[in-house]
């Protein structure tokens, strides 16, 4: 029999506690080597589409929010756009679709400043509604989690090509922002619990 | 013929979420089954780094954050190798950064409350991005072996850690390097998340000779595979569409 020719992915280890030092040096207090962190900074003044804060906190299983995770979200731009590898066309030339923050030492709180994103499609051609990706590293993870955050009260939720395949679909609220104002909206991830936020192994 | 979706990962090749003997992942673990689900273009895209981004020294911890003049404490290493996908192919422009504690093991970081001392001319980070096969280097000096609080007497092997980009989000991986010949590497619960020993090997990084500086640096090779995408050879669409 041939061989295949494949080889395997490294496997994962956990980023530990210390990663803001590889990945957000300038945040805990290593200044000098970068001139700042990357991921800081998603848009600028020129940025087209609506401004909105997205913050939360990540809980563990007894409900405590970590105070060392690290959190990446990447979006499309404000026209469902991706501002790499999209063969759909170009994003605004002002906006890098990918933000990093890690949760403040005391309280857990991490936030993104950026734009509400345009629907993308689904392979199959229909939209899916408006959504960041997530991805959340931590001492005690030991491989990165992926969920998404999606918008309340949009309408295109109930008809989310991505949501409807869902078994359980009393767990999607878990993938649904709560609106704080009309430019903040909270997405708390829980790992645990009653409220366990969907992961998707994608 | 086009990339298609991304492979899917072998969750039997990683670590598991629930480890116990590592045990602060025991209440960090999701409880409930990862919703598994096909890539679309939200995994498939991802930022990519441009090589304009990086510093003259952002590769070489030895002198990033040393005093002009002065160097890090520690055995001078260099770290090479490629950026592979699952079909062998290089990734050029991936990024990546790492991450690894002094020669004594002492990490900077508020957190950190080892008794080994701080090296004032070493920080500890660095970065880089692959080359057009897939290539790249840095210079560092080893880590060293630290104790942590997990078991009563647990040592983490010398190692580096490191944050990789391809080409997609979906692609996302952090991993650690350990060194040929160390024997903390079986003793450590986080290498021992993984079950299987040959993805163990996979983080072992083998003394170079080859590569070595005579009368300078030894190097160690540490090759990093990620994702690899399907090629599109039929649509899984229904006749007609």
């Amino acid at each position: 029999m041939q061989k295949l020719t494949h080889i395997k992915e490294n496997p994962s280890q956990t980023a530990g506690p210390y990663v803001h030092i590889g990945c957000v040096p300038n945040f805990c207090g290593i200044t000098g080597v970068y001139d700042q962190d990357l991921g800081a900074s998603m848009v600028n003044d020129q940025t087209k589409g609506d401004r909105i804060t997205v913050t939360g906190s990540v809980f563990d299983g007894t409900g405590t929010p970590l105070k060392d995770a690290l959190v990446e979200i990447w979006q499309a731009d404000a026209n469902g756009i991706y501002p790499n590898g999209d063969p759909r066309g170009d994003a605004d030339q002002n906006f890098t679709g990918w933000g990093r923050a890690a949760g403040d030492y005391d309280t857990g709180v991490w936030s993104f400043e950026t734009i509400k994103p345009g629907a993308v499609p689904f392979p199959d051609g229909r939209m899916m509604a408006p959504h960041i990706s997530f991805w959340i590293v931590a001492r005690g993870i030991n491989i990165g989690l992926q969920t998404r955050m999606y918008f309340p009260n949009d309408p295109m939720l109930a008809d989310d090509p991505w949501l409807t395949r869902i078994e359980h679909q009393n767990r999607v609220q878990t993938l649904i922002a709560t609106e704080k104002t009309p430019t903040t909206f909270q997405f708390d991830i829980h790992l645990q619990g009653p409220d366990e936020t969907i992961f998707f192994d994608v | 013929m086009t990339d298609g979706p991304l492979f899917h990962r072998d969750r039997n090749w990683h670590p598991k979420g629930f480890t116990p003997d590592y045990k602060t992942s025991v209440v960090r673990s999701p409880q409930k089954a990862l919703l598994s689900m096909n890539t679309t273009l939200s995994e498939e895209t991802g930022p990519v780094f441009g090589h304009e981004m990086l510093g003259d020294l952002d590769n070489d911890l030895i002198l990033n954050f040393a005093q002009p003049g002065e160097m890090a404490l520690g055995q001078r290493i260099i770290v090479h190798g490629r950026v592979l996908d699952e079909n062998g192919r290089g990734v050029p422009g991936a990024l990546l950064e790492f991450w690894q504690a002094n020669a004594g093991g002492r990490y900077r970081h508020a957190k950190e409350g080892y008794l080994a001392p701080l090296d004032p001319n070493f920080g500890g980070c660095g970065r880089t991005i692959t080359g057009d096969d897939g290539g790249y280097a840095f210079r560092t000096i080893k880590p060293g072996a630290y104790p942590w609080p997990n078991g009563v007497n647990d040592w983490r092997p010398a190692h580096i850690h490191f944050s990789v980009f391809g080409r997609s989000f979906g692609q996302r991986l952090i991993t650690q390097m350990y060194f040929e010949g160390d024997p903390m590497i079986p003793l450590c619960p986080i290498v021992r998340t993984i079950s299987d020993p040959d993805a163990v090997a996979q983080l072992i990084a083998p003394l170079d000779m080859n590569n070595t500086i005579p009368m300078d640096a030894r190097a160690y090779k540490f090759d990093i595979v990620l994702r690899g995408r399907r090629s599109t050879l039929f649509e899984n669409r229904m006749e007609g569409n």
